[in-house]
């Protein structure tokens, strides 16, 4: 059951091949039997999945099950879910139960979802390498020596495991597309405002945007149907009508035009992950697609941009953990300035800590200006950038992450060459784009992602775009080693 | 040396919404600590601030209000700082952009003449909540409940010369967020509070003094008398060779004094930037229209119009426009009589406003109707009462016992007008008290009020007064 798409396990509830209690059931021993190697959840909420399930199946012997009724997923432990924990990955929400659901956790409760637990991911998504979390790495199931990518690690590492057939993961500076081409899954982050944030503990709210990460295209398609929608909760959503992803899944890609920005494809990148994304490239050709070189010119920009907007964010974000309502408060506190200063201190962890005190320095009197501001206007050139881009071209691709997943502990030491990690994906979360990666090929044993970037709210083409080199590869079929 | 004060002040009109400016929670005033605080108010990780639609409403109704510029485009700004009653450790305010900039309002001074008081800005932001520190034993309590209650701060110009001017200017704009509904003006609960920036200068300099600024100052009285204190301390200090230093103070009304709370130095850099989570606040000019539409009569143009139509002194058009019910209770008593506009004053001033002071009750709650007071009017008009019985019928009405011709005819109070009635009376009157009728003949003029009270008493104040001045002068004449 493990190896079925979210379509082919939809299809067997359906035709009763298994119920959902089965399939819970199949997945939790599954977390039960492996994620010890893995680390990719911090909480397996068996009481309320296998409740979740038997209600799933009572709905379908009603007669009201929709496509994705019964069938489990895992979120990211971002959600708030109420009753189930929710840590962010951080000793500051150790003991935080939220007493309310996120959007994306109502929306699939609503379409009876099954929700196995929640996963691993950097400490308040801080993170490209799942690293950070207070509750150790997690492990890529392609090597358990590599990082599955991060932030959405755990989600990443779980889906390519088979430990849940898709999880939900969030985006801020490539938090979905980074661990999913690193663990060679599927995940589309969402133009900024398709999905819900409310209930998403805030990393960079200008950023931030929650995306379905899956095996197949498909999935994904089936997925974020049920995650986007406008939410009067969140001012940023946007209200606009959510296609039928999966609709447009199977059109043909003759006369696609596909960018190549040549900035994508310069010095940093890894030969290796280079040739292997031409070699997708080609098979787009062969599909029909016309293939043109492109210019982003301030993708220089986008790195240093998003470490001002994003940790400048975040600063003002993470004031709310503040050891008075919720979450860790150090012990015996002398006065309110001690409180604060320990509950905090002591609360989280050196990466958090290192983005409060960047975006607290940024926003700062005299310095707002020359930071902030200045972020601000790059930011715009970078839009303008795909703007003109667009123009041209349908889509954009590119290599997802610059290398393979890289060692744990290879690049803790130097955050800066950690944050290069995403110079590929950062571009879109800074202009509000939608972006995918899909799996295209390995380098030894690691997966490689090839980076889909599209026009705001083209997820439909996007999706579409992945699907049919999905039909034409067998990448995403891949399974890692020893989780049989 | 002579002296030169300098005032501005920042006002915090709590806008009177049902609910808060970011959530769905109720705005009431009173409730159990914590029990009108959502998840929204309580900062929980993942809420997002949604905005009430009503206040942007209120804010672009104060903003036509006081001839001010509503902008096309205000944004919320983050305003950064921990404290434990600010849940998310920041308050959400407007900060380069606020909604409202670049109105005035007109005071009157002393003398009678009017002085325009500038505006600079007006800005929405969210209330924090309150600490407690009594009853905690060492510790101090939290009350979110006024967590996200919604405030538009008022900030004027340094355009006041006196604690006079500022509390004159205070009570102009108490009086016009009371006219135009956004704010009950409810100073004891803290609905309309205020802080003043007060400085000094040698009179004749231009540049400003150092300022300090005076933080929560909840009465009109209290405004004075900190502002005096403050100016009075600041001139002492810079006659004996000090320096004021800007900081920020509190005023201590039982000491009557004011304190340093905190220097410059130690203020927060705030660190604003526009909020994430909230989009532009963009108003388009057929919204300002329509609430424009809405706009009641203002004060100012009330006033005005009172002196003209109806010859009012500039003092009673004051007193009577006080607030907006009082100026409808008083045009609808007016109205109703059709004539003698200034008599009605007299009664709306004189004898409803002492008892609706003495029963501590509002306008709106006043026992005698408008209908009702016009009623007893037309009566004085009508020569059924005198000025001195209305008096009683008024307490009367007062007290629940129905209109006045009801009480007139009940208590037999119809005043006596039949010439033949009250001669009779008079010479009754003249026969038993020759004397003094001897004496009032020989130049004892001041007797004239013996004889009318004589006839009063006999007629229990029923006979009307000009006819017995009348009739007394001319039979004590012949």
């Amino acid at each position: 059951m493990h190896n079925k798409t979210l379509a082919e396990l939809s299809a067997g509830l359906t035709a009763g091949a298994f119920s959902s209690v089965e399939l819970t059931r199949h997945f939790l021993e599954r977390i039960a039997r492996f994620d010890g190697q893995l680390n990719s959840f911090i909480t397996v909420s068996v009481e309320s999945a296998l409740a979740q399930a038997a209600a799933a199946d009572a709905r379908r012997s009603r007669g009201e099950a929709g496509p994705l009724t019964g069938i489990p997923l895992a979120q990211k432990d971002i959600f708030c879910t109420n009753g189930v924990r929710t840590s962010c990955a951080s000793k500051m929400l150790d003991s935080f139960v939220a007493p309310y659901d996120a959007t994306v956790v109502a929306q699939c409760n609503a379409a009876g979802m099954v929700m196995l637990g929640k996963t691993n991911m950097d400490e308040f998504a801080m993170g490209s390498s799942n690293e950070t979390s207070f509750y150790g790495p997690v492990k890529n199931p392609w090597d358990t020596a590599a990082v599955p990518g991060g932030s959405s690690g755990g989600s990443a590492a779980a889906v390519a495991a088979r430990l849940a057939p898709a999880a939900t993961g969030t985006d801020t500076g490539g938090s979905i597309r980074q661990p999913a081409a690193l663990c060679g899954i599927s995940g589309i982050k969402p133009t900024y405002g398709r999905v819900s944030r409310y209930g998403m503990i805030a990393f960079a709210s200008s950023l931030d945007q929650a995306g379905p990460m899956a095996r197949t295209a498909e999935d994904c398609a089936l997925l974020l149907g049920a995650m986007a929608g406008f939410d009067p909760r969140d001012s940023t959503s946007v209200e606009r009508s959510v296609p039928d992803y999966r609709a447009a899944l199977g059109q043909d890609l003759k006369g696609l035009k596909i960018g190549l920005p040549q900035e994508y494809f310069g010095a940093g990148l890894d030969p290796a992950v280079g040739a292997a994304v031409d070699a997708a490239i080609d098979e787009y050709r062969r599909l029909g697609a016309e293939v043109v070189e492109i210019s982003l010119p301030n993708t220089g920009l986008a790195v240093p941009t998003y470490y001002v907007v994003a940790p400048a964010e975040c600063s003002s974000n993470l004031s709310r953990m503040d050891g008075v309502r919720f979450g860790y408060r150090c012990e015996n506190p002398k006065d309110l300035e001690d409180l604060y200063k320990r509950s905090r201190g002591e609360g989280f962890g050196a990466e958090v800590k290192r983005r409060i005190m960047i975006g607290t320095y940024a926003l700062s009197a005299g310095y707002y200006d020359a930071y902030y501001l200045k972020a601000q206007q790059m930011r715009q050139l970078i839009s303008d950038d795909f703007k003109r881009a667009f123009e041209q071209v349908d889509v954009i691709m590119g290599p997802t992450s610059p290398t393979v997943a890289f060692n744990i502990g290879e690049k803790t030491a130097d955050p800066v060459a950690m944050y290069l990690a995403d110079v590929y994906t950062i571009a879109a979360n800074l202009a509000g784009l939608p972006g995918m990666s899909i799996p295209a090929g390995f380098v030894g044993n690691r997966p490689v992602g090839l980076q889909l970037i599209g026009n705001y709210f083209d997820e439909a083409r996007l999706l579409n775009v992945a699907h049919q080199y999905q039909q034409v590869t067998d990448w995403h079929q891949r399974m890692p080693q020893g989780f049989e | 040396m002579e002296w030169e004060t300098v005032i501005g002040l920042e006002i915090h009109a709590q806008l009177a919404t049902k609910s808060k400016i970011f959530s769905g929670a109720s705005t009431a005033f009173g409730a159990a600590p914590n029990t009108q605080a959502c998840a929204v108010d309580l900062g929980l990780p993942g809420v997002l601030p949604v905005l009430n639609r009503e206040v942007v409403r209120m804010a672009t109704k104060f903003g036509l209000a006081i001839n001010a510029t509503v902008a096309e485009r205000s944004v919320f700004a983050r305003k950064n700082y921990f404290y434990p009653d600010l849940p998310k450790g920041y308050q959400i305010s407007q900060y380069e952009l606020p909604i409202v900039a670049h109105g005035h309002i007109d005071i009157e001074l002393e003398d009678g003449t009017t002085k325009r008081i500038g505006v600079t800005r007006a800005h929405l932001e969210e209330d924090a909540g309150k600490s407690l520190h009594e009853d905690f034993h060492g510790m101090t309590g939290i009350d979110l409940n006024r967590a996200g209650t919604p405030l538009l701060e008022i900030v004027s110009e340094p355009d006041m010369r006196s604690a006079q001017e500022a509390v004159a200017y205070m009570k102009r704009i108490h009086e016009l967020v009371r006219y135009i509904e956004i704010c009950d003006g409810n100073m004891q609960e803290g609905s309309f509070r205020c802080d003043a920036n007060v400085s000094v200068r040698p009179k004749g300099q231009k540049e400003f003094g150092t300022r300090a600024e005076l933080k929560n100052i909840n009465s009109f009285r209290f405004v004075e008398k900190a502002i005096d204190y403050e100016v009075e301390r600041q001139i002492a200090l810079i006659e004996s060779g000090g320096k004021v230093v800007q900081e920020t103070r509190l005023y201590d009304p039982d000491r009557d004094e004011t304190r340093s709370m905190r220097a410059k130095e130690e203020a927060n850099d705030y660190r604003y930037f526009p909020d994430p989570d909230l989009l532009p606040v963009v108003i388009e000019p057929s919204f300002i229209e329509a609430v424009r539409a809405t706009l009641p009569e203002l004060p100012e143009a009330r006033r005005r119009r009172f002196v003209s139509e109806y010859g009012l002194s500039n003092y009673d058009a004051d007193f009577l426009t006080a607030s907006r019910p009082l100026a409808d209770y008083y045009e609808d008593v007016v109205k109703s009589v059709g004539a003698e506009a200034k008599l009605c004053a007299n009664w709306v001033m004189g004898d409803l406003s002492a008892n609706l002071n003495r029963d501590g009750k509002e306008i709106t709650d006043s026992p005698v109707s408008t209908e009702q007071l016009a009623g007893m009017i037309r009566r004085i008009l009508d020569n059924t009462i005198s000025g001195k019985i209305a008096k009683e019928v008024f307490e009367a009405m007062w007290n629940g016992e129905g209109d006045a011709d009801a009480v007139i005819d009940k208590k037999g109070l119809r005043q006596i007008t039949d010439s033949g009635a009250i001669e009779k009376i008079i010479d009754d009157i003249l026969a038993a008290n020759p004397d003094n009728v001897a004496a009032y003949r020989s130049g004892k003029d001041k007797l004239f009020g013996f004889f009318v009270g004589q006839a009063m008493k006999a007629t229990q104040g029923k006979a009307n007064p000009q006819q017995l001045n009348d009739l007394l002068k001319k039979k004590l004449s012949g």
